[in-house]
């Protein structure tokens, strides 16, 4: 870049972090400049142009800032890093490594490097001399925490490109030269193992995005056996305060089949990330032997962290999501929470004097978070590989009310909604995920029924509905003995509610800090699913209502010792064996 | 506070409004300090020439030719020992007729903790109050709430866990504080032989409202020093954050910001999020915990401060008179402490989270015995023994008059179970039952 051709400006006007600059020269939307204040650098970002004027959103405290200092524009967006080194860091939202800052307390402009520089990596070359190549092609890869991560063509390149050579197998530093590749015109372009992208341009460097139609385990019964969401699938978790959202989406980050997860804390609780830094570390990886935290990439932008760098971290996050996808893995973004990053929009239109729509917040909310949740996806790439980014989302909606614009914008765009009922909060049913409420679209896709009739068996489905269905009926058959009083109405409304109370009990319930009973593979839920439904296929005889609780307690209490048991273990057998021998006490002859 | 030699005296206010003045000005910094013809004022908007100062002590009485000067750096506090023992209002300066402090000057509301150097929070903090240590456990580094209507005892309550919980030092933020509370803190404090560790910053009623937007960050500052300089144990106390939120958006609507829900800023998440994050366990052991007080009117927690709080903050406390008792209880339902996680079972005895599910799960079952009762419908005999569980149950651990160490909660808890239910309906794990079911005799 020639010195000259650099736009710069001087500060007109501060209101908290939006900051009013007038510019010598062009400026483009979204455009990351520097205020220059006293010598510490302030990243910001262009989000208004208005003649000479550039409005920006300053990614920092602004505090001193004074009208007439020097800003300095760089040409480019905001843009991520992208090569080996990602995984088990701890970014903030615009990926400054966290750990490698100086000090107990954040301090303005302290931007650490995303990836480190000095670490050899072991290079395997995948292309060879000749191939044709694209973008996000693979060249080679490394071993990045038993990840096999792929080194590919920089997703910037544009058109074909040949291979004139790639480095031999050895060890190089990410900023080494691995290949060099040959556009059209015959220019040498020399390739490392490192890429920029902008992070609010979707990566879509692959061949198609089908339908999903691949079961994505989670471990929690309520949401794999009721509400399943898939690979490549999109959903999301509203709830009040209080109701175990962030309790959930922990036990999603733990438990669920991906090869890596990034978590997006997302103007949260710092201490809820500190969970994270300290447990994830010490959790082994069921799939790979190894910890928890390998396969994890963490984007931390707590509340009390600039809030403009808030709505950047979870494009940072989708964006780091993109990458691993377009290496043909299966990747898990969760983040916590949208409403927060839908508040930070919210405060930056009500800075610049945006005519607000409802709640004040801006008018475009629902097409950005629909344009958001259209990043996640199953894909095929180039080479007939495939990936995945699965999202899962969750929003804080004001007052525990779903009718308001964040819920109903995401309502729109995500395909799994997981409510979080405080009623089932307050009497400590956790996961508190209502199981009426909420729903999965992917159940109804052929794609996925197919694919469950295939991994689990035939009649998964049709139980899968049958127990919606006796909810239902219990919740209605409670609200009439809760009406008509207990001894208004038949005993069989009585073992309805019952029966739906043991799907609930055994099922929907899940004790998320429990060692055995936290995390559900899919054969065990299944077997699970079979106990319930033949109590609930069981005929029983009562004398008087009176008998059903105490009886369905004790039932409820064997089928709960068994989710507390290791599966098929001595002790699981004998309460399954005492489970039969209750049921048949009162079976009808 | 002192002005300096050569400082340019504007004398030409262009608008004032009810709580801020604007006037033209060249080299102010955002949030910079000044004074208007005496008051305290603070820099809020910057458009060219053009500054608006948001006054703390309001505008009542400024003329449009007031002297404004401008001193050059945002709000401090001088840190040192000497704040133990001593009364400040939201300025820092002494209330109770002492010096005035010497020591490091401090901006407040300075900068966050890099989350990475947190450290996971993992100190119970133990009040004696069962419907806290039972079924919410505090922990050091938590912030945490009472949701109480005005008319509750939740200063009270406030104090005492306060007094009980060990902490090095305690640092009062009171806002809108009446005179009555003031001195009500004050002599608990004094009488507990406590005054040495207690620094307090108060705004009573008495004082204009925009003043209280200083008080937290000025305790929580001071708490900084302490927790940080001197790896102590910090409590800190503020009441009543909804006041505080009633001053935000009392200055956002003077300039003419749109507001959001309940006619609160947009930003309240943001303003609020910043003070309840100091709140932090460092590992060097120095720790601040904030225990506040959001008053609701009548009882509406979804109304934008509670709400909003309660995103924020680990958890929240319920109080709530129970009139089968005639006592104040800590509602168990609506009460969470998110923390709790973190020590009970682990600090405390293995048994602790289950004796509490289970305790709240079947408090819940006479709750609904009681709406059967209430709506004229016969109990089962399950029912009935709810019925007197629940009360046993908030009579022996759910009053705040209970002071009992964890053990001896648990026991309750165990006997309250036998004495009323079967081991099938209590539905604990059975390596917990056989261990600790009481034996009959």
């Amino acid at each position: 870049m020639k010195e000259n051709n650099i736009t710069r400006g001087k500060v007109t006007g501060v209101i908290a972090n939006l900051v009013m600059v007038d510019v010598d020269g062009p400026v483009s939307q979204n455009e990351i400049c520097y205020i220059n204040l006293e010598g510490v650098r302030l990243m910001a970002e262009v989000i208004k142009v208005f003649e000479k004027r550039a409005y920006i959103q300053v990614f920092e405290s602004t505090r001193g800032l004074k009208v007439g200092t020097d800003v300095e524009f760089t040409r480019g967006m905001l843009e991520v890093t992208l090569g080996p080194g990602i995984l088990s860091r701890n970014y903030d939202g615009l990926q400054h490594d966290l750990n490698k800052m100086d000090g107990v307390f954040l301090k303005r402009g302290d931007y650490t490097a995303a990836l480190d520089d000095k670490k050899k990596w072991t290079f395997k070359p995948l292309a060879k001399k000749g191939d044709q190549v694209l973008a996000g092609d693979w060249l080679g890869e490394v071993n990045e925490n038993e990840q096999p991560h792929k080194i590919m063509v920089p997703f910037k390149f544009e058109g074909k490109y040949k291979v004139k050579s790639v480095a031999d197998e050895g060890e190089y530093t990410v900023n080494d030269e691995i290949a060099v590749l040959t556009d059209g015109k015959n220019n040498e372009v020399p390739v490392t193992m490192v890429q920029k992208w902008p992070v609010k341009i979707p990566i879509k460097t692959y061949r198609n995005k089908p339908r999903p139609f691949k079961l994505l385990e989670t471990g929690v019964r309520t949401m794999d056996t009721l509400n399943p969401i898939v690979e490549g699938g999109t959903g999301f978790i509203p709830g009040p305060f209080g109701s175990g959202k962030t309790v959930l989406q922990h036990a999603i980050s733990k438990q669920a089949e991906a090869d890596i997860v990034v978590v997006a804390a997302c103007g949260e609780r710092a201490n809820e990330v500190v969970e994270i830094f300290a447990e994830f570390p010490e959790i082994d990886d069921p799939r790979t032997g190894r910890k928890l935290m390998e396969r994890t990439t963490i984007i931390a932008n707590t509340s009390n962290m600039p809030v403009a760098a808030r709505e950047a971290s979870v494009y940072t996050a989708m964006t780091l999501s993109e990458y691993y996808r377009a290496m043909g893995l299966k990747v898990l973004l969760l983040a916590d929470s949208t409403s927060r990053w839908a508040q930070a929009l919210r405060e930056m239109s009500n800075r610049m004097e945006e005519l607000p729509g409802p709640d004040a917040f801006p008018m475009d909310l629902p097409a950005i978070i629909s344009n958001f949740y259209s990043r996640a996806g199953f894909v095929y790439l180039n080479n007939g590989e495939s990936g995945s980014i699965t999202f899962i989302g969750t929003v804080s909606p004001a007052g525990g009310n779903l009718k308001e614009p964040v819920t109903e914008s995401t309502k729109k765009a995500a395909r799994c909604f997981y409510a979080l009922s405080q009623q089932r909060a307050d009497s400590k049913r956790y996961p508190a995920i209502d199981p009426i409420d909420s729903y999965s679209k992917y159940i109804e896709y052929p794609e996925l029924q197919d694919y469950i009739k295939e991994k689990i068996s035939d009649t998964w489905v049709d139980n899968v509905m049958l127990v919606k269905n006796i909810l239902i009926r219990g919740k209605e058959a409670s609200e009439q003995i809760n009406i008509l009083g207990d001894d208004g109405v038949p005993i069989s409304y009585h073992v309805d509610f019952w029966k739906s109370e043991v799907i609930d009990f055994i099922i929907l319930q899940q004790d998320a800090f429990d060692p055995i009973d936290r995390s559900c593979p899919m054969p065990r839920q299944k077997y699970m699913l079979d106990k319930v439904l033949d109590v609930y296929n069981t005929e029983f005889e009562f004398e008087s209502f009176e008998e059903v609780n105490p009886y369905f307690k004790r039932i409820i209490n064997e089928l709960k010792q068994m989710n507390y048991s290791e599966f098929e273990s001595e002790q699981f057998k004998r309460h399954e064996k005492e489970l039969y021998y209750i049921i048949d006490e009162k079976k009808s002859k | 506070m002192e002005t300096k030699a050569f400082q340019k005296i504007y004398t030409k206010i262009t608008q004032i409004t009810k709580a801020t003045c604007s006037l033209n000005a060249e080299g102010v910094g955002y949030e910079e300090l000044a004074s208007v013809n005496g008051r305290l004022a603070q820099v809020v908007k910057i458009q060219g020439q053009n500054v608006t100062l948001q006054i703390f002590g309001g505008t009542e009485g400024i003329p449009s030719n007031a002297e404004v000067t401008f001193y050059g750096r945002p709000p401090v506090i001088k840190v040192s020992d000497d704040l133990a023992g001593r009364f400040f209002n939201s300025f820092g300066l002494p209330i109770d007729g002492g010096p005035e402090v010497e020591g490091d000057e401090r901006e407040i509301g300075g900068p966050s903790v890099n989350p990475v150097r947190r450290e996971q929070p993992s100190e119970l903090i133990a009040t004696g109050i069962a419907g806290i240590d039972l079924n919410n456990t505090l922990v050091t580094g938590q912030k945490i709430p009472f949701f109480a209507d005005p008319d509750q005892p939740f200063n009270e309550v406030m104090a005492m866990v306060a007094l009980r919980a060990k902490a090095d030092k305690i640092i009062l933020g009171g806002m809108g504080l009446t005179n009555d509370d003031y001195l009500y803190f004050k002599n608990v404090f004094d009488n507990a032989g406590a005054l040495d560790r207690i620094v307090s910053f108060v705004n009573t009623t008495e004082d204009p409202p925009v003043e209280r937007l200083l008080v937290p960050d000025m305790a929580l500052t001071a708490a900084e020093y302490f927790a940080v300089d001197k790896n102590e144990n910090v409590l800190v106390l503020l009441t009543d954050m909804t006041l505080y939120a009633d001053a935000l958006s009392i200055v956002s609507n003077r300039m003419d910001q749109i507001p959001s829900k309940d006619s609160m800023p947009g930003s309240l998440y943001s303003d609020l999020a910043k003070l309840y994050e100091k709140a932090v366990q460092f590992p060097e052991g120095g720790s601040i915990t904030i225990i506040a007080v959001t008053t609701l009117s009548g009882g509406d927690i979804t109304h934008a401060i509670p709400d909003n709080t309660g995103y924020i903050t680990e958890g929240q406390l319920f109080l709530r008179r129970d009139t089968e008792i005639g006592k104040v209880i800590v509602d168990p339902f609506r009460s969470l402490s998110r923390l709790k996680q973190l020590v009970i079972g682990k600090k405390t005895r293995e048994d602790h989270p289950q004796v509490m599910n289970t305790a709240v799960r079947l408090y819940a079952d006479a709750a609904n015995a009681r709406t059967k009762l209430e709506n004229g419908f016969d109990l089962t005999d399950y029912d009935e023994r709810t019925l007197k569980f629940a009360k046993e149950y908030s009579n022996k651990l759910l009053a705040i008059d209970v002071n009992i160490d964890t053990d001896t909660m648990l026991n309750t808890g165990w006997e309250l179970f036998s004495d009323n239910f079967t081991q099938a309906e209590v539905g604990i794990r059975k390596e917990m039952t056989d261990k600790y079911w009481p034996r009959k005799k």
